[in-house]
């Protein structure tokens, strides 16, 4: 970490070193025929980053990885998983780090959906004395 | 008073944060949360004829532990790391490979050039062996001992100055 | 010669800039003699600047590959405005573009600004100064643009291609401008605490600078996303990525500023906190620069990093954020604030609306910064999109509904909470509600409601003309309305974006037809064109809903130097929505890879940002038209204004 980067929009320009020449696959670049699976697909794969990418979705990314778990997401959404399995299933192997939707489940998050109902209390006690009381 | 030094306060932790940023050797990669579990089920077609495929199963029955190497022809750091391997398969470390996303033709033009440390070896065109161990890229290298369980996880090209960690970690998985 | 001489007229600006920090010091301590110096020197060094920043724009025009950056960032084959924009595409000659703008905002706020005290003023000036500095002292001594190379190089490593865009040529200027401009509004509010002359006038010189940074920040932040938008391929145009966010912060505070600024004017009330925000401002902007460019945390975006840098300009912004906080805490105390508010008043309006503001700004940074406090407690982990739409969607509605009622309440008074006309878009946010759900429109509750509430609020917003003659209307009211209307159109535009876009992801060999919400597009076929310093592979898309075809060209690039692929989407505007369509791998046996969108009204987005801009235009420019006429009727009546010092 503490050489020296000097990294110009790495995760956009992939170089062209290959990552493999095999064709991507089946459902990389391809969408499920039921609409509805589809649906619930893409809004998954909106919310899974990459793993190989500067923080992309899978949903966003050219790398083959994501082509992957692409056809991994749509794959099982076929077969009659939800999303929330697929999600776990991921979560499971790479941590909460591969997706993007923080669990409110989870204590690590618990500060994060505090923080607008700490940050409204504190605002509005900040302005307390700011106002008039309504005239009766 | 003390309030009105609050934002100075907020100043204070934010750059304390960021200079443990700057500063702490920080992971690149995202870890495999799988060390310590069994090895998620997954069968892998053979690679390349005259050798074994790769599945969960043949992992869970092994004498002792493994390693277990995914890598791709097509993979730079792969080509780094080889001649390690080869030496360790040479002390009689058993190792089963992962080809990722690749073609016969091309792992065999691969292991001619950089020799063939593999027992067996599984080809996972879709990644999917790879995301079932939790693995984010090649090469990564896995211990799994005799009873299947996962016991130690590397990112990354294995170099020399890993073998020290992978030693130790083999001695416990034994 | 030239890069030479160049770096020598910054070393002696840097050096007048010291000299300015001094005199500035001198003065507040009571020398008002020589208080008389300080403008010309100000001006005097922002010329040595804006030299020297001409001279590296030379010299990337001549690719000068004697010179280091030029050679690291340039190449002879690139275009001339990539040539050109490659001056400031980098981290030195981007640091040196913050200085130029610096210190000639420094200078304009020298020349122009003629009605504050003098005391505040020499002490504006110092604490601009002082933030030169450290400034000049990053450049000169870690971060030199003017470098030579020996021997010289024989060709330059080029320009990443994706900065190639005429978007992205004048994206970070423009940034700049903004993210720069609030630091007089920093320097400004310092002055004031420091001379303790926090009030009505502090506020009315501090509006412009405001104005104008929050003007830039927003033309700034459009540009960014719109090039994300069309040349990223995504079809998205805000991620909530780490770099976009730290352009967001900037804005939001400066959002929060201008109406609490307007406060200040208006009722010499909210002193502790306007200057509070007039700090969070440019604070925000240095710790934006700070995340963008020290690299710790993961973006797309991330350009030009490296730690080092990233270290020192950690140092900065504690050193003058924490000054600054430190003189808040000791002086702010003296500062008697006015009378309670009304709570149906234009001032109470404004204050939830900076509240509210302040909410989520603190949202953005706590979501951007979290991953790190958790990677220090041991965990890795995301915030993206989901998060940020989640607590900031229904804030950033409840402001829209603020809008209805804010901008036509009476300064002081209570009053009756709605307008006619806020009534009426009231009524119509709730009809088009009823709506969504009889057209049986399958939305989320945020789509649904900012499809509602953004025909209304375009409806209220338009409150405060209500009664007027549209010709006298003074322009900053014209200005406001257009701003807020501009939001109604934009909040429009983001929830059918959300709701609406249609998308296909096909492999398609010539010939084959595909069906994208209205539209059938048919693909005729790929074939190679070449550009100056790229080859490309183009395929050719006819479009067709009843009326007559479209024709779009998406093409996958290939740059050589460096060896990098780009895809350049192609769109296609109609009145009601964007088409878009992106080619991916392929060849002429397998098909080729295409990702085609229908995105409805998205069109709206770029209309609604557009229209917000230039409402703080009409704003800043009917204000200077005022300022001016006011001094000619001045000038006119025989009185010649007593310059304060």
């Amino acid at each position: 970490m503490r050489k020296l980067l000097f990294v110009i929009g790495l995760g956009l320009s992939l170089p062209l070193a290959a990552q493999g020449s095999l064709a991507p696959a089946d459902y990389a670049n391809r969408q499920l025929e039921d609409a509805g699976q589809e649906a619930r697909a893409a809004a998954l794969m909106e919310e899974l980053r990459c793993l190989v990418c500067q923080g992309q979705s899978i949903a966003d990314s050219d790398a083959d990885m994501a082509g992957d778990m692409r056809h991994l997401v749509r794959e099982r959404i076929q077969r009659g998983e939800s999303p929330a399995e697929i999600r776990d299933y991921l979560i499971e192997r790479y941590g909460e780090w591969v997706s993007y939707r923080p669990a409110p489940e989870r204590p690590i998050f618990w500060p994060l959906y505090l923080a607008p109902v700490l940050l409204l209390l504190i605002a509005g006690w900040m302005v307390r004395r700011r106002f008039r009381r309504p005239r009766p | 008073m003390v309030r009105r030094f609050l934002p100075l306060l907020l100043l204070l932790s934010f750059v304390g944060i960021a200079i443990w940023a700057l500063t702490a050797e920080r992971e690149e990669q995202v870890r495999s949360k799988l060390v310590g579990q069994p090895v998620p089920a997954f069968a892998l077609e053979p690679a390349i004829e005259g050798k074994p495929g790769l599945s969960s199963a043949d992992l869970a029955q092994s004498e002792g532990p493994r390693l277990v190497n995914i890598f791709a022809s097509w993979c730079l750091p792969c080509k780094a790391e080889a001649p390690l391997l080869d030496a360790l398969a040479g002390e009689g470390v058993p190792i089963d490979g992962i080809a990722v996303r690749d073609r016969p033709s091309d792992i065999l033009a691969f292991l001619d050039e950089h020799g063939d440390p593999f027992e067996r070896l599984g080809n996972d065109p879709r990644s999917e062996a790879m995301i079932a161990l939790g693995a984010s890229g090649v090469p990564e290298t896995f211990i799994v001992d005799g009873r299947g369980v996962i016991r130690y996880h590397h990112q990354g090209p294995l170099m020399p100055a890993d073998l020290p960690a992978l030693r130790a970690a083999w001695e416990e998985a034994r | 010669m030239i890069a030479e001489f160049a770096h020598g007229a910054l070393w002696l600006a840097a050096a007048l800039c010291l000299m300015q920090l001094g005199l500035g010091v001198a003065a507040l301590r009571g020398e008002q003699a020589i208080s008389r110096a300080i403008r010309p020197i100000a001006a005097i060094q922002a010329l040595l600047v804006v030299t020297a920043f001409a001279a590296l724009i030379w010299l990337f025009w001549r690719t000068d590959l004697s010179v280091a950056l030029v050679a690291a960032n340039s190449h002879s084959a690139k275009p001339l405005l990539y040539k050109i924009a490659g001056a400031w595409g980098n981290h030195e000659g981007s640091m040196l573009l913050w200085l130029t703008v610096l210190t000639g905002s420094g200078a304009l706020f020298a020349a122009f600004e003629k009605r504050l005290e003098a005391r505040t003023m020499a002490a504006s000036l110092a604490a601009q100064a002082a933030i030169g500095i450290g400034f000049f002292a990053f450049l000169l001594l870690s971060s030199n643009p003017f470098e030579r190379l020996n021997p010289s190089a024989v060709e330059g490593k080029g320009l990443n291609p994706l900065l190639q865009d005429p978007g992205l040529a004048f994206h970070p200027p423009t940034l700049y401008l903004g993210y720069v401009g609030l630091s007089v509004a920093f320097s400004l509010a310092v002055g004031a605490m420091l001379t303790g002359s926090v009030g009505s006038a502090l506020a009315r010189a501090m509006r412009p600078w405001v104005l104008g940074s929050w003007i830039f920040l927003t033309a700034g932040i459009l540009a960014g996303s719109y090039w994300a938008y069309y040349e990223l391929g995504w079809g998205g145009y805000w991620f909530w990525d780490p770099v976009e966010n730290a352009s967001l912060m900037p804005w939001i505070a400066a959002t929060a500023l201008l109406h609490s600024v307007g406060v200040l004017a208006a009722r010499n009330a909210l002193k502790a906190w306007t200057m509070m925000l007039a700090l969070i401002g440019f604070s925000m902007s240095m710790v934006g620069t700070f995340l963008v460019r020290s690299g710790i945390l993961t973006s797309v975006h991330a350009f030009a990093v490296d730690p080092e840098r990233g270290a020192f300009i950690l140092f900065l912004l504690t050193f003058y954020i924490g000054a600054a906080l430190l003189i808040f805490g000791w002086k702010i105390g003296h500062v008697r604030d006015s009378e309670p508010f009304e709570p149906v008043s234009r001032e109470g309006a404004l204050v939830a609306n900076n509240l509210l503001l302040s909410v989520i700004l603190a949202l953005v940074f706590i979501g951007t910064l979290y991953p790190i406090l958790a990677e220090a407690m041991g965990e890795q982990i995301s915030v993206g999109p989901p998060y940020f739409n989640t607590v900031i969607g229904p804030l950033a509605l409840i402001l829209a509904l603020l809008l209805f009622v804010g901008p036509k309440l009476r300064w002081r008074r209570g009053g009756p909470l709605f307008s006619p006309l806020g009534i009426a878009g009231l009524l119509l946010s709730a009809a088009m509600l009823v709506i969504t759900f009889l057209l049986g429109w399958n939305l989320t509750i945020l789509e649904r409601l900012g499809l509602s509430i953004a025909p209304g609020l375009a409806l209220a917003s338009l409150a405060p003309l209500w009664g007027r003659n549209l010709l006298r209307t003074p322009a900053p009211i014209t200005g406001m309305v257009v701003a807020h209307l501009g939001l109604a159109v934009l909040l429009a535009g983001m929830a059918a974006e959300s709701g609406f876009t249609k998308e296909r992801l096909v492999l398609a060999r010539p010939g084959e037809q595909i069906e994208v919400g209205p539209w059938t597009m048919e693909f005729e076929g790929t074939r190679p064109v070449a550009g100056p310093n790229w080859t490309a592979v183009e395929a050719e898309l006819r479009a067709s809903r009843g009326s007559g075809p479209v024709l779009l060209k998406p093409q996958s690039r290939y740059f050589s130097s460096p060896p990098t692929q780009t895809s350049e989407a192609a769109l296609a505007t109609d009145w009601d929505g964007q088409l878009y369509a992106v080619i991916g791998q392929g060849s002429e046996s397998e098909g080729w890879q295409l990702r085609l969108w229908w995105k409805p009204l998205v069109t709206l987005i770029w209309l609604g940002g557009f229209l917000v801009t230039l409402g703080g235009l009409i704003a800043l420019i009917g204000r200077w038209w005022g300022e001016w006429r006011r001094r000619r009727r001045l000038a006119g009546s025989g009185y010649r204004e007593r310059r304060a010092w």
